[in-house]
């Protein structure tokens, strides 16, 4: 069977004056349809060069990258937005509302994007509005919500254009731990839902609530596997400390 | 991208920093408001200049005669002929003799300005009267001491009874036969009709000592046949003297064509350098958008992140610098016809300003903010989106 995401030996190289930095050094990662997948590691680590080139924000320097079989690496500009609208939700840490613009706005951008007529866009955007349980703040600007409730806002932008897959940048980082766990519940259930979830994070305690951790250090792959595995969530070693126990 | 969105948006933008936009509005404001205004002006000026002309006769052809010696003249009789002989060209012809001359009634003298003519003067330069009649011909032939006055003349002389009674000109009396109508009823005199007497012609060369008559007025038989009895004019006058350094002859349509061009250039210089204001609003424009770019760089990469192409961001921007230059044109063209309107008194013109000046306006405002506001969406477009999105 097909992966959903598949990259195979991905390499991202960036030249810092006189010395190249491997942010990715051969990265091989395969996600399925209806994965609820943690990428965690340390700043530096190189899981934010990952999500960049998971969600074609990025291309890698050499590698390729299969997203629902199409050779995604090696697009130009324009290509990678389209496939952004049609196959990509992006949850932030900060929201990354538009806060000129409603609610209900906010939902109807990718929408917007994809083409769609005004009528469609506002019935996609009030059902993700529905899902997340917003829809009575559907007229509200941004900035008359709460942090939690900012964050169900841009879930529901996310899922507006019935993406492939939704990938999530730190989603409960600007919020109190409370309003965090409640975001990950509902990460959870849409997982159980069908939705296939990406959550990048450096946080174990937030990692483990995924089916599954890959763990990136130095820009490899250092752990892929259950989330429930003991491994999954052992920190690698500095170089030059002693090993742990 | 939705076009109704932006303009929405660039609107709101407009209203929520009023201060900031009407800065940027202000060159748009003053190049649109100045070239409304000298459009204006200008379309007023020319009608008021053209109903000038109108009314001294547009098909008027004026001949002066300077002929160096008395040998070789031309008389009434041969430039009645000539009308006579192009009768498809030449509608009318009437000598036309300046004296200088004191008119008086009673004790009263005014200064006034007496012109002898045939009776077919008011053919060629429109002469309504209101009361008595013009010139006769047999007044003309048999040198009769009749004259027609203007309304001023009337006025001054005879508190506007003036018909049948007499004046003098030089000490020779004169019967009033008719009175011509007030160029303006409301403010006499404001025409040189107002302050004329006109008497037979034949009459007037008496009065001045000297038979020789040199200017004629000529009419043609319409707007078409201006060139045509010019021509005729021309031919005759060259077989008579001999030389065309002798005579000149002068068409109201070409003095008219000549003063529409000399207005025309001079609206067109004045019409660049108010332009300039534009070009300067234009930058103006493209300034605050690229610092709008700049401030909302995370907003561009949120839309890309959400699968903005370069065009929606383009157009989003472009739409937004030609929604701010539209408004600033819209208030330049408000502002521009209020003061058109109330400085066109002051100076005397009725301002006028076409839809077409108004309509060209806008769409020249409008052009200005797309045009100018190009290279800041450009430069928009081109952000990539992971910089945009980290850009606090």
């Amino acid at each position: 069977m097909d992966h959903l995401i598949e990259l195979t030996d991905i390499y991202k190289i960036y030249h810092m004056g006189d010395t190249d930095v491997h942010a990715l050094d051969g990265v091989t990662i395969h996600i399925d349809k209806g994965e609820f997948v943690a990428i965690v590691g340390q700043s530096g680590s190189g899981k934010s060069t990952c999500m960049n080139i998971i969600g074609c924000l990025d291309v890698p320097t050499s590698g390729t990258y299969l997203l629902g079989g199409v050779d995604v690496s090696t697009m130009e500009d324009d290509q990678q937005a389209e496939i952004r609208n049609k196959m990509l939700g992006f949850i932030f840490q900060q929201y990354n509302l538009i806060p000129k613009l409603s609610v209900l706005e906010n939902v109807e951008l990718p929408l917007l994007y994809s083409g769609a007529d005004s009528a469609t866009r506002r019935q996609a955007a009030m059902k993700a509005l529905e899902r997340v349980g917003l829809a009575d703040k559907c007229k509200n600007l941004p900035n008359q919500l709460s942090g939690g409730q900012q964050q169900r806002v841009s879930i529901a932008r996310a899922l507006a254009g019935s993406p492939s897959v939704i990938l999530a940048d730190e989603p409960t980082g600007a919020l109190d731990s409370r309003t965090g766990r409640e975001v990950l519940s509902f990460l959870q259930e849409l997982n159980r839902e069908g939705d296939t979830i990406v959550l990048i994070t450096h946080d174990n305690s937030i990692a483990v609530k995924a089916q599954r951790i890959i763990r990136l250090s130095d820009g490899k792959v250092i752990y892929d596997g259950p989330a429930d595995d003991p491994r999954a969530v052992v920190q690698p070693h500095e170089p030059g400390e002693e090993a742990p126990a | 991208m939705s076009f109704s969105q932006s303009f929405r948006l660039a609107l709101k933008s407009l209203v929520t920093s009023k201060m900031r936009s009407l800065l940027t509005m202000l060159g748009i404001i003053i190049g649109v408001a100045a070239v409304i205004i000298i459009i204006s002006l200008g379309d007023g000026m020319n009608n008021m200049i053209n109903s000038e002309f109108e009314k001294m006769g547009a098909n008027l052809l004026q001949v002066e005669v300077m002929s160096p010696n008395a040998s070789r003249t031309v008389t009434d009789d041969e430039m009645y002929r000539l009308a006579a002989e192009n009768p498809g060209t030449i509608g009318a012809v009437s000598p036309s003799v300046s004296v200088y001359a004191s008119v008086k009634a009673g004790g009263d003298t005014v200064s006034a300005s007496v012109s002898g003519v045939g009776e077919e003067f008011p053919a060629i330069q429109s002469v309504e009267l209101t009361s008595g009649r013009f010139l006769h011909y047999t007044d003309v032939e048999r040198m009769q001491n009749v004259c027609v006055i203007g309304a001023w003349i009337d006025q001054e002389l005879f508190n506007g009874a003036g018909l049948g009674q007499t004046l003098r000109i030089n000490g020779y009396e004169y019967t009033v036969i008719g009175v011509v109508e007030a160029s303006d009823p409301d403010a006499v005199p404001t025409s040189y009709s107002d302050n004329q007497v006109y008497i037979p012609y034949t009459n007037a060369t008496r009065l001045n000592h000297d038979a020789v008559i040199t200017s004629y007025l000529f009419s043609a038989t319409s707007d078409q046949t201006n060139n045509a009895a010019k021509a005729a004019i021309e031919a005759r006058l060259d077989q008579l003297l001999g030389s065309d350094d002798y005579y000149m002859v002068i068409s109201m349509s070409e003095m008219m064509s000549i003063m529409g061009d000399i207005q025309g250039t001079v609206m067109t210089v004045l019409v660049a350098i108010a332009g300039i204001s534009l070009l300067v609003g234009g930058i103006g424009i493209m300034n605050i958008m690229l610092v709008s770019v700049t401030e909302r760089t995370r907003e561009i990469g949120i839309r890309k992140s959400l699968g903005a192409k370069r065009r929606d961001i383009r157009s989003q921007f472009i739409i937004e610098a030609g929604t701010t230059s539209a408004v600033g044109g819209v208030i330049g063209i408000v502002l521009g016809v209020a003061l058109a309107r109330a400085v066109g008194p002051v100076v005397g013109i009725e301002a006028a300003a076409s839809l077409t000046a108004i309509a060209v306006s806008f769409g020249v405002s409008v052009a200005v903010g797309v045009i100018f506001g190009y290279l800041p969406a450009n430069k928009a477009s081109r952000l990539n989106p992971i910089d945009a999105l980290r850009y606090e």
